[in-house]
């Protein structure tokens, strides 16, 4: 087992740093902070007779200035101990993240019980089911239970949309 | 003796009754299916409380809780699958004893562990968190900073992986916090002239994302994994040489793991593990540890269960979570208006000992369902993924956006649920994420108002011997937390 780990260590330390995961997250979050940083500059400053303790950018400039500190410890002990090597992503997941931005389009566009149905069915399909009943529980039975549910005994009021519209209607 | 009348008012009340039956019921559901839990139940359900009364809701939470963690042992022992990361050390010597054919005699020892281990636990927290909060009483605003940023050093302990990165995750949950308009000056801070964001990024949607949301994505990477059922007959209570052999150890593994639960975010999973390995270390036999040996199982469910009401002690307390699922319930407090801390003590005892009384009924509720219904909760692992979790994604969905009827919550659990799933990924735990954002506002509050206090001078801090003792104390549990897992920093 550790074998298999060290190899995989082994043909990982032959990849170029930039393309390294270690070196992709650290990127990551010390590139996002720094932008957070420079954003805290634009904070307004209280004038010294309102300001109570410290500025108000202070507390995050603070902490973003340990996340980025964090940070680089982390990506400088990974050089000598590299993270565990992990799987690729299989299609399914991308899938699974493409309908999340189905969803947002058409629960902003269309509607948003549709939209819950179309990532239902999409989700539950490339999953592996492909029986209609099942296909059909996932993206309008049970949608339609949990609809009826918060709008009658929750007296949620759903937003507006092609479906909804005739529902309120 | 007035204590006690308030502790078993919610047997009075047939609401409470019924908020008792159906979150345990609940609570147990989430805990056998893998990758759902206590901790992601209870969010999933922190929405639908909003229509309930505090205590309500709060009992509805803390019956998940309790339930929850039991339930993991039923797939720990059928499955060999954790059902909850607390149940981790059960499967080690759980599914051996049911690959033997004795299933029930390994359900039947965890669900009697588990329940004395509960019903301890409350106990503990009867006593020891109205002298806690007595201890909070001295408390002013530098005390409790120092009291935060020691819960905070204690996120370095949190989950098997590194300290570092769970430092990490903790600072980004306390800059989430600073969303918004600040608290004191009401300047817009990272807001980025987005009207939705100046009230703050709410609680829920990031709880609910960075579990659920990032656990179905989770899921939908291990599409190919197949689970392997022990059949069951019926659950077994132990014989005599049963108890006889695992009482201490029942007895031992319920004070570790009220002790491990009492520390800020630690939790059932660190307990079960130590109460597993004390058991192994004490026990007369510790070579049949691993092959099915029944005072495992008993070490480890006693202190996993013995870890939930431990855990309530600092959240009820002082709002420090002793645990991931006490962040969500402690969240719970917080949304409905409940501010835990020592006034609580002196102004809604009712409400306290009504949480006590529910935890305490919570533990004999699941004693019973599990004993009767574990044949059939065990069932539930059998719901494919390809049809739990759309239903779980519509329910998420809709309970978000019941809220405040926002669409942007929607798209803010979303957003979470993706960085929830890489933070995961690449070795970083979310629940630091989660109490750095509970105890943000706790931490800037109070080092804010202290500097106000301080006139500026920062040196004042090391004046006061709380905030001293506070200070070392975090010192050495990071310092700890390092050099105990410097292999995985």
């Amino acid at each position: 087992m550790n074998s298999v780990q060290n190899k995989k260590r082994a043909n990982k330390t032959s990849l170029p740093f930039f393309l390294k995961d270690e070196f992709k997250v650290s990127f990551i979050i010390i590139f996002i902070s720094i932008i957070l940083l420079i954003t805290t500059f634009t904070f307004d400053i209280v004038p010294p007779i309102l300001n109570r303790g410290i500025q108000p950018a202070t507390f995050p400039k603070a902490l973003l200035v340990l996340i980025i500190s964090l940070t680089t410890i982390i990506y400088y002990l990974s050089i000598k101990k590299p993270w565990k090597v992990e799987k690729k992503l299989p299609k399914e997941f991308f899938l699974t993240l493409f309908t999340f931005i189905l969803f947002i389009i058409i629960s902003k566009t269309l509607d948003f019980f549709l939209a819950i149905s179309a990532l239902s069915i999409v989700v539950s399909y490339y999953w592996g089911e492909k029986r209609i009943f099942y296909l059909l529980l996932v993206s309008i039975i049970f949608p339609l239970i949990v609809f009826i549910f918060f709008e009658t005994i929750l007296g949620l009021r759903f937003p507006p949309g092609i479906i909804t519209n005739i529902y309120y209607n | 003796m007035e204590n006690l009348s308030l502790m078993m008012a919610p047997l009075f009340s047939s609401k409470l009754l019924l908020v008792l039956f159906f979150g345990t019921l609940f609570g147990l559901i989430l805990g056998v299916l893998p990758g759902l839990g206590p901790t992601t139940g209870g969010a999933l359900i922190l929405p639908f409380t909003m229509t309930l009364d505090p205590l309500s809701a709060i009992v509805l939470l803390t019956s998940i809780y309790c339930a929850g963690t039991y339930g993991g042992a039923i797939t720990a022992i059928l499955i060999n699958t954790p059902g909850t990361p607390a149940a981790a050390a059960t499967c080690l010597d759980g599914y051996p004893l049911a690959q033997k054919g004795e299933a029930g005699r390994a359900l039947g020892m965890a669900t009697v562990s588990s329940t004395v281990g509960g019903i301890f636990s409350v106990i503990v927290l009867v006593f020891f968190a109205p002298l806690l909060a007595k201890l909070a009483y001295e408390f002013g605003q530098p005390e409790y900073f120092a009291l935060a940023i020691f819960g905070l050093t204690m996120l370095a302990s949190i989950g098997d992986g590194s300290p570092i990165k769970n430092l990490i995750a903790g600072a980004f949950g306390i800059l989430i916090s600073t969303i918004g308009k600040d608290f004191m000056t009401s300047i817009d801070r990272f807001t980025y002239g987005i009207n939705e964001l100046s009230e703050g990024i709410g609680f829920i949607p990031v709880v609910v994302g960075l579990f659920a949301i990032s656990e179905m994505l989770t899921q939908s990477t291990m599409l190919d994994q197949v689970f392997k059922r022990v059949a069951l007959k019926a659950v077994r209570l132990p014989t005599l040489k049963d108890y006889k052999l695992t009482w201490k150890t029942i007895l031992r593994s319920s004070g570790i793991g009220s002790f491990i639960g009492v520390l800020p975010a630690e939790g059932g999973t660190v307990a079960s593990l130590i109460g597993y390995s004390e058991a192994k270390r004490w026990s007369k036999n510790p070579e049949e540890f691993g092959k099915g040996s029944i005072e495992g199982i008993a070490g480890a469910e006693a202190a996993n269960n013995a870890a939930t009401g431990g855990a309530m002690v600092p959240t009820l307390a002082l709002g420090i979570p002793g645990s991931a699922t006490t962040a969500v319930i402690l969240t719970g407090l917080i949304i409905h208006g409940v501010r835990p801390g020592p006034d609580l003590f002196r102004e809604q005892p009712e409400f306290l000992y009504g949480i006590f009384g529910s935890m305490l009924i919570a533990n004999i509720l699941f004693f019973i369902f599990g004993f009767f219904g574990a044949k059939l909760f065990a069932r539930i692992t059998l719901v494919p993924n390809k049809i739990l979790w759309p239903m779980i994604f519509a329910v998420s969905v809709c309970g978000i956006y019941s809220l405040s009827q926002s669409i942007i919550d929607v798209w803010i659990m979303l957003f979470f649920g993706v960085i929830g799933f890489f933070m995961r990924r690449y070795g970083f735990s979310v629940v630091p994420v989660i109490i750095g954002l509970i105890l943000g506002e706790l931490v800037e509050g109070t080092l804010r108002q202290s500097l106000v206090i301080f006139d500026g001078n920062w040196l004042m801090f090391f004046t006061r011997p709380i905030v001293l003792t506070f200070f070392i104390l975090s010192t050495i549990a990071l310092l700890f937390s390092l050099f105990k897992r410097k292999n995985k920093i």
